[in-house]
This record gives structure tokens, C-alpha cells and sequence, in this order.
């Protein structure tokens, strides 16, 4: 069998080995014990040719219904949205693609350059005063959001909304039994955060607030309550989940004060592919700058005075503190970060105010599409993209009956929330059009009639 | 100087200029005032560029000719693996039926991806000789974290609350010591003898009834197979510890060892250095991790199965240490890692080990004679050289790499390990080809040379590169870590 990408020749192998000084490879191996050496072959399917192997991972693939060949209003933390087509052009570049961490600023301007735009784009967006380069993702960047408030503060109290997407909180729980943060979590009063029960557990003892706006219901959290309870606690941070177009039109964490604002950018550019890689962002105020897990860009000059990027403020990070480090965070979402700077660069900030705009308008149309169908919207307030509706009956019984129409379905919040049995979490970007929302919306009225 | 300086896109933007093209708002608008607080609406816009879609094009390709990746020039990195990346894992990553499907999609919906899921994680379970892996991990720090957690829940389920310390080699990476605090335990170090192994003796030293784990990069990170790591893992196992296998060197023993034969308990691999999931410019990543039997209880949720011909999650794992991450892991990175499997087989695996060994001993013997070689035994798939010997001529091992710019290599990982004087790690990876071999070899040696008669040329490198060495001291000193408009 032939490998193209091993470029070795026998005499090549020939050559070398007379240089090292030996007869055969294996003599290379002897240093593993004959106890542990492998002997046989490796239970794996056997190669396959460029040609044979696409046809059959093609044929795998079209096995998925997918978001292209069916109308999707499934959202729960993973949306479809537009894609610019420069945003592959650019990060098909192969010297942006096939790089890694730019150690070396001198052959690595590209990179760290848009690594700063984006920490810039990610600061305009929530008004934060810094932002990293990127976390794995938006629910592994609160989780190390809710550590470095406990971390930071010296209290082990986190209180948690329910409002805050289920899988971030189950990944915040994780993360928080490494150093033993105790998280408590409150619930949710007409789709957002109980305010009452919030004020109850907030006290001197509290190391921040996690909230997530718009929520994973849709909903506005109200962030300046918020702020007026977290005022009599002030050591205690504000810790917010933001979906970062929302923040296009609605008015950013930073506003009210936020501490750390966190989530994912998946929604610039990234598409859903099952659930990663997205691209987590990490934004806090100036005073926590010292505190930010991962790498940060910044500028400065080389020695002939011309601007340039460096990865900096490192004695936070692994490789340099070791085990006093801020995180064990290395590898990042770079490639992402870049695909959402592009999409973040072609909408820019008039597209980006428009996008976030349509999405509210097609979804408050959705709304009355819905109740025209007799179908029942749960919640009152204010929404982003998504609306959650009581079905009554089963929701995976209704997405079945959807499909065969041509439909992905909602969100099952009957799965992490016990009392939502029979409620589905909808969403509605601004690729669906008048018609797609009116025809589900119908169906839906039937299924629910 | 200003005039040279390269623009930033926010120093392309024009008011009112436009790269989008939004799908049309075709529902009828209503007032929102109605339903949303003024205080909530946004008063001053986020300001990003207004710049149009040749001009996107134009700032980024050119930024990105301002970048070196492997498909640019050689790139020895040690510990990190950058071989090729192949063009068609990421035709196959870009296919709708994989990137374009939603994680809460109904499960037969979704059994081609369930089933390369599958297929995968059975792949790396068999290369590595491990019982089960999860996919999750995003990246291999985060792996590391996964495992020592289920360390500490496999300790804790049996009662063992004393096992409060990891031990880590000196020679092991940042992430090891990192991720041993993040999962709450204590790092200790335990030292490498003159042979650049694990020192057995300090070992013995340092393992006890508190010993939660042993982490331990194999070959290590001086590109050197750990002979004794039976004696190893009986004194861990003895003392009632788990083994734990780093896996960023894997690509040296593919088919020739596994971690699991070795007495490791879990193991982490990085998809994105073994197993060619592009290192894009920092990641993403994926970072599998794979277990023992005994272990298997406590994988992060949901745990992937197969139910008769039917594949899909499972939620019911009541030992679990819980969720690592939201969804499945990085599931674009697996499907090009699962794509390069497919391609090489377990005869291709097998090769690619034997000729990153190959390749990095072929440049090892003839560094030596210009470079000192402090552990002079064959390495596996990269070699450390010390450049103590350039250093007294007053040339540091960054001037080196700094000069290797000009040749249009990048440089090997430098001052790292620690454990080593001026390091210079270099690893070649099986993809080259002797001619590169050969020629990064004869850069090295005139380098040598320049350090003994012109010492100046390296010191003052590079002398290529579109900006020269970064005042990295008011950098940190003053952070400047966002464009601001007019300063």
C-alpha cells in the first residue's frame, strides 16, 4: 500500500540509517521493553484510497438529516445562522489553518494580528474592557468563569440561575468540584431568573452571580435588578452568559457592570457541526485582567519602531507558572476566533445591528404565528431568538410528526427541566423566511389541535 | 513610523460601507418599544469595521502571508507534532451531513455521525489499548483534567480521601502541574536521573499513601522511551496510584506500544498532533481520553453506545464525574483525526512511527557533533540539543532560533524541557521528506559556524521577517489589548 503522505524512500532509509549508524529501524524500538512491545497488527480497519474513502464518508454523512437539507428551528445554545462565504476562503488559508500558537511574533503577525482584532471585537460587542483569545467554549468558559470568581474573591459560593443553559450548568458543577465551589442554583419565575429566591441566597459569603442573557429560554434577564441586589453585596461578581449577537441590539453586560461576561461566537461564522468546535470568548473588566485563563495578544513595537502583536502577560498561563497558573488551558479555538473576526468583520457594526434586529422580528412574528395556531407561548417578557411554547403533550412525538414535514423541531425542555414537561424551546434566526415560520407554525397548531 | 505600520481592519473601515448580505427581513416589523425596557436596547453601537468583502479579503490574505504554518515551511516544533495536515480531511469535515448537523437533533437522525463517533472512539481504544474512550475533551489540557478527575472519583468512590497529590517528572509539560490543580489536587515533582529518565530511586521518594496519580509522557518529553516504566507502575500501583498517560507523544510508538500494555489507567491523546487535526493556529483541538475497565464507570456524560445496529447516547451513568463540556466533544476535529485513520490503517499508523523515529535520530547524529546532545542514547520521535556550547560564544539558543526565521524554518520549541540548559527540542515528524531533513541540518550547522565567526548575524536575527524581535517587556508592562480609535 502506498501512503502520500510519507515521503521516504527506501534509499532514503538506506542512507539514513547508515548515518545513525544501525541496520533496521526496529533497532530504533529496542529501548521499549520486550514485555510492552506490540506485536501484532492494531485491530483497525484496513487503509483506504483517497477516492474509495470520500465516497464512503459521503455516504456516511448523507445518512444525517442535516440543517441544509431540512428547515431547522433548533436552537438551545447551537444556532444557524448566515455565513458570509469569506469566512471559509479565509480560514482555508493554509497558513492560518496549518500554524500553531504563535510563539514566534516574528513569523506569526498574521495570526496574533487577528487575535487582537477579535479581542477587540469580543470588547466592543460586550463592553468589557478585555477579552482572550478564545476559550474551548462557551459553556468551559463559565465554568472557569465561576472558578476565577471563587478563586479571586476568596469565598466558595456560586449562585447559579436556571435560566442558564443545562449543559453549562452541568459543566460548571464539574469544573467546580476541582477547588470545591459549592454552587447553588435558584429557579425561574415567567422564564427568568427569580429574583426573590436570587436576593434570599445572595450574602457575604458569595463569590458571584451567573446569569445568562438572553437566557436559554429566550428571555431578558433584567440585568439592572440584577445590579440593584448585587450593589448590597459588592465584593460578590457578576458573571454573565451572553449570546454574542444578541448583543448587537440589546444593551451589553458590561453596562451593567458585569464582572466577567462570557459565551460562545459560534453564531459569527461557525457552523453547528454537532455541537464543536464553536469558539468560546472570555471578556472582564480591566482589574481582572491579570486573572484571565488563556493567551491574550498585545500590542507593541519591534526594535525598528513598527507596530506589531505579541502573546503576552504569560506568567498567568501553564507552560510558564505550571501549577500556580490561572488555568490549564493551552490549546484554544484560534481557527474559530479568526472565522468569527471575518463574519464579525463582514457584518460589522451596522450588519451585525440589522442581524440581531431580524432575528427578534422574525421570532416576534413566530410569536403571533404561534398564537394564531392556537398554539400557547409560554412567557410574557421580552425574548431574543428563541420562544418556548407548552405543546401539553409529548414534544419528541411532535418532532417526529415535524420531520416528516421537512422539519427540525424544537428543544425538549422536558429533558432538564421536570417542570416543562410537554414545552419546546423554538428557535427563529434570520435565515428562516416568512413562509418556513408560517408553515410550521401551522403545523404545530395542528399537532397541538 | 507610522506609515510602515500594517493596518489593522478597523483602519480599513469607512462609515456606511458594507460586506454583508443578510437574508431580507420578509416578516412585517413591529414596534418593540412595547416589549423591550429601553434600558435593555443598546444606546452606542459595537463598533466593528465597516469594511467591504474585497477589502476582508485582501486584510487577510494579506495577514496571512504575515504567518508560518506547516504548509509554508518546515516547522520542528517539538512536543507538538506539526506534521501535515491532509487537504482531504477537511473536505470531508466541510460535507453537509457533518457540518451542518445540530447536537439535539433526535438520535436517528444522526446515526452517520453517531456511527463515525463510534468507529472512532473503538479506533483509539484498539491504538492505545485502552477499554473505552470518550470523545469529549476539547483539547489535551482539558483531557489531562478528565482523567485526573475520574482519578479522584475512582479514589473517592473507594473511600480514599487521602490521595491528595499528583506527581509529575520535571521534564513534563506546564499543562500536567496546571491540570492537577484545576482537578484539586497537589503537584509534586519527582526528578530525572542522568539519562534523562525518571529518576526510580526519587520515586520511591515521593510516592506514598497521599499519591492520587503518576503523570507521565512516554516517550518523555526529551524524546526518550521510559525503560523502566513496569518498575514504575508497580511502585504507583503498589502504593494504591493510578497511572496516567500523556498522550502529545504518541506519534513515536503508534503500533509498536500502547499506553494501555504499559500499566497506564487513562490515557489523553491529542487528535490535533497524532492524528492530523490542523493545529489552527492555536487550536482547535481534540483531546480523547481512554480508560481501563475499572474506570469506565466514571466517563463524563452521556457515554456513546451501540444498541443493537442502532448507536446513541447514554445519560444513566450514576458514577459519572459529570459533564467536561457542553455536546460531544469537537466533533469537526474527530471526523478529520477518524478520516486520517481511515486512510493510513493500522499498516500506515505503524509506518508513520517508524519514520518520525527515524527522521528525528537520522538529525540527531548529525546535529551532535555541532550541538551538545546531553542524553546521548537513540530518542524516539524528537531530540533535545542544548546550545551550552553556542552560548559561551554569546550566542543564546533564542538567537538560534530567531536566525532559523531567516532560512524560513520555524524553530524547534526552545527552553523547554526544563530540565535541560538552553534546550532546543526538535521534531521533525514523519512527513518530511530527507531532502528538508537535510537541509534544516546544514542551517543548523552554518548557524554553528556564524556563532563562532560572526556571532553578530545570529544575535541580531532575523534579519527576513516583516517585523524584527517584539518588545515583549512593555508589552506586558503596558497591555495594550485592544485597538482604540485614534490612539
Amino acid at each position: 500500500m502506498e501512503f502520500r503522505y510519507l515521503p521516504m524512500t527506501e534509499k532514503d532509509k538506506q542512507e539514513m540509517l547508515d548515518t545513525i549508524g544501525i541496520n533496521k529501524t526496529e533497532e530504533l524500538f529496542e529501548d521499549i521493553p520486550e514485555k510492552v512491545r506490540f506485536k501484532g497488527e492494531l485491530g483497525i480497519k484496513p487503509p483506504s484510497n483517497e477516492y474509495k474513502l470520500t465516497k464512503e464518508l459521503t455516504e456516511l454523512a448523507n445518512k444525517n438529516v442535516n440543517l441544509k437539507s431540512h428547515t431547522s428551528f433548533l436552537g438551545a445554545g447551537v444556532y444557524d445562522h448566515y455565513i458570509p462565504s469569506v469566512v471559509d476562503h479565509v480560514i482555508s488559508r493554509s497558513e492560518f489553518y496549518t500554524a500553531y500558537t504563535p510563539y514566534q511574533p516574528e513569523i506569526s503577525q498574521g495570526e496574533l494580528q487577528a487575535i487582537f482584532e477579535f479581542q477587540t471585537m469580543i470588547c466592543e460587542l460586550t463592553a468589557m474592557d478585555v477579552a482572550n483569545s478564545s476559550m474551548y467554549d462557551g459553556g468551559t468558559a463559565l465554568a472557569e468563569a465561576v472558578n476565577l470568581s471563587a478563586g479571586t474573591t476568596r469565598k466558595k459560593k456560586v449562585i447559579v440561575s436556571s435560566t442558564v443553559h443545562p449543559e453549562s450548568r452541568a459543566v460548571i458543577q464539574s469544573y467546580a468540584n476541582g477547588p470545591g465551589v459549592e454552587i447553588i442554583e435558584i429557579g425561574h419565575e415567567n422564564g427568568v431568573t427569580d429574583l426573590k429566591a436570587l436576593a434570599a441566597e445572595l450574602d457575604e459569603n458569595t463569590a458571584g452571580v451567573v446569569l445568562q442573557y438572553p437566557n436559554f429560554f429566550g428571555q431578558i434577564e433584567p440585568l439592572a435588578e440584577v445590579r440593584e441586589l448585587l450593589d448590597t453585596q459588592k465584593k460578590a461578581m457578576m458573571i454573565v452568559s451572553s449570546n454574542p449577537l444578541a448583543l448587537g441590539y440589546m444593551n451589553p453586560p458590561g453596562e451593567f457592570g458585569a464582572d466577567i461576561v462570557v459565551g460562545d461566537a459560534q453564531v459569527f461564522g461557525i457552523p453547528a457541526q454537532f455541537g464543536g468546535p464553536h469558539c468560546g470568548y472570555f471578556a472582564t473588566t480591566k482589574k481582572l485582567m491579570r486573572k484571565v485563563p488563556g493567551r491574550l495578544v498585545g500590542q507593541t513595537k519591534d526594535e525598528q519602531g513598527r507596530r506589531g502583536f505579541v502573546l503576552t502577560l504569560q506568567a498567568r498561563e501553564q507552560h510558564i507558572r505550571r501549577d500556580k497558573a490561572t488555568s490549564n488551558i493551552c490549546s484554544n479555538q484560534a481557527l474559530n476566533a479568526l472565522a468569527s473576526s471575518v463574519a464579525m468583520s463582514s457584518l460589522g457594526k451596522q450588519g451585525v445591528k440589522k442581524m440581531a434586529w431580524t432575528n427578534i422580528q422574525k421570532t416576534a412574528y413566530m410569536k403571533k404565528a404561534l398564537e394564531d395556531n392556537g398554539v400557547n407561548v409560554a412567557y410574557t417578557g421580552p425574548f431574543f431568538n428563541e420562544l418556548v411554547i407548552n405543546l401539553g403533550n409529548d414534544v419528541q412525538n411532535a418532532n417526529k410528526k415535524l420531520l416528516e414535514k421537512g422539519f427540525i423541531g424544537g428543544y425538549d425542555l422536558g429533558a432538564s427541566y421536570n417542570e416543562l414537561a410537554g414545552h419546546m424551546l423554538i428557535a427563529v434566526t434570520e435565515v428562516r423566511t416568512k413562509d418556513e415560520i408560517d408553515n410550521f407554525a401551522q403545523e404545530l397548531g395542528d399537532i397541538n389541535g | 513610523m507610522a506609515n510602515q505600520d500594517f493596518p489593522l481592519i478597523f483602519e480599513h473601515s469607512q462609515e456606511s460601507r458594507t460586506g454583508f448580505s443578510l437574508p431580507e427581513m420578509d416578516v412585517p416589523e413591529v414596534d418593540l418599544t412595547d416589549m423591550f425596557d429601553e434600558r435593555y436596547i443598546r444606546e452606542t453601537e459595537a463598533d466593528l469595521p465597516e469594511v467591504s468583502e474585497l477589502q476582508i479579503m485582501r486584510h487577510y490574505t494579506a495577514l496571512s502571508t504575515r504567518n508560518h504554518g506547516v504548509d509554508s515551511g518546515f516547522y520542528p516544533l517539538g512536543s507538538c507534532t506539526m506534521k501535515y495536515n491532509p487537504k482531504m480531511n477537511e473536505d470531508i469535515a466541510r460535507l453537509a451531513g457533518f457540518s451542518h448537523i445540530h447536537p439535539y437533533q433526535d438520535e436517528e437522525t444522526i446515526q452517520g455521525a453517531l456511527e463515525l463517533m463510534y468507529d472512532l472512539q473503538t479506533s483509539l481504544a484498539e491504538i492505545t489499548g485502552m477499554h473505552t474512550v470518550t470523545l469529549q475533551p476539547a483539547a489535551g489540557a482539558h483531557g489531562e483534567w478528565t482523567g485526573l478527575m475520574m482519578i479522584r472519583a475512582f479514589h473517592e468512590a473507594n473511600g480514599d480521601f487521602g490521595r491528595t497529590k499528583v506527581i509529575v517528572p520535571d521534564s513534563a509539560h506546564g499543562t500536567n502541574p496546571a491540570s492537577a490543580t484545576v482537578a484539586g489536587f497537589e503537584a509534586v515533582t519527582v526528578k530525572s536521573d542522568d539519562r534523562g529518565l525518571v529518576d526510580l530511586e526519587d520515586l520511591k521518594r515521593v510516592v506514598g499513601e497521599d499519591t492520587a496519580a503518576l503523570m507521565l509522557t512516554n516517550p518523555n518529553t526529551l524524546g526518550l522511551f521510559e525503560e523502566h516504566i513496569l518498575e514504575m507502575a508497580e511502585i504507583i500501583h503498589d502504593a494504591g496510584g493510578k497511572l496516567y498517560y500523556d498522550g502529545a507523544n504518541l506519534n513515536a510508538i503508534l503500533g509498536y506500544a500502547r499506553p494501555g500494555d504499559m500499566g497506564f489507567d487513562v490515557v489523553h491523546l491529542n487528535l490535533h498532533k497524532t492524528f492530523t487535526g490542523p493545529h489552527g493556529g492555536g487550536g482547535p483541538g481534540s483531546g480523547p481520553v481512554g480508560v481501563t475497565e475499572e474506570f469506565a464507570a466514571y466517563l463524563p456524560k452521556p457515554v456513546l453506545i451501540k444498541k443493537g445496529e442502532q448507536y446513541g447516547f447514554d445519560y444513566d451513568r450514576p458514577k459519572s464525574i459529570g459533564r467536561v463540556k457542553p455536546y460531544y466533544g469537537n466533533f469537526g476535529i474527530n471526523v478529520r483525526a477518524y478520516t486520517y485513520i481511515r486512510t493510513m490503517g493500522a499498516e500506515g499508523l505503524k509506518k508513520v512511527s517508524e519514520y518520525a523515529v527515524l527522521n528525528a535520530n537520522y538529525m540527531m547524529r548529525r546535529l551532535e557533533k555541532e550541538f551538545d546532545l546531553p542524553f546521548s542514547q537513540h530518542c524516539k520521535h524528537e531530540f533535545v540539543l542544548s546550545g551550552k556550547r553556542q552560548k559561551k560564544l554569546g550566542v543564546r539558543t533564542l538567537d538560534i532560533a530567531k536566525r532559523l526565521l531567516d532560512f524560513g524554518y520555524h524553530p524547534p520549541t526552545i527552553y523547554f524541557p526544563l530540565n535541560v540548559e538552553e534546550a532546543l527540542m526538535v521534531e521533525p515528524t514523519e512527513t518530511e521528506s530527507k531532502e528538508t531533513l537535510d537541509a534544516f541540518v546544514d542551517a543548523m550547522i552554518q548557524i554553528s559556524n556564524e556563532a563562532k565567526e560572526d556571532p553578530e548575524i545570529v544575535q541580531e536575527a532575523p534579519h527576513t521577517t516583516v517585523v524584527s524581535r517584539m518588545d515583549e517587556t512593555t508589552a506586558a508592562r503596558k497591555p495594550v489589548l485592544r485597538y482604540n480609535k485614534g490612539s
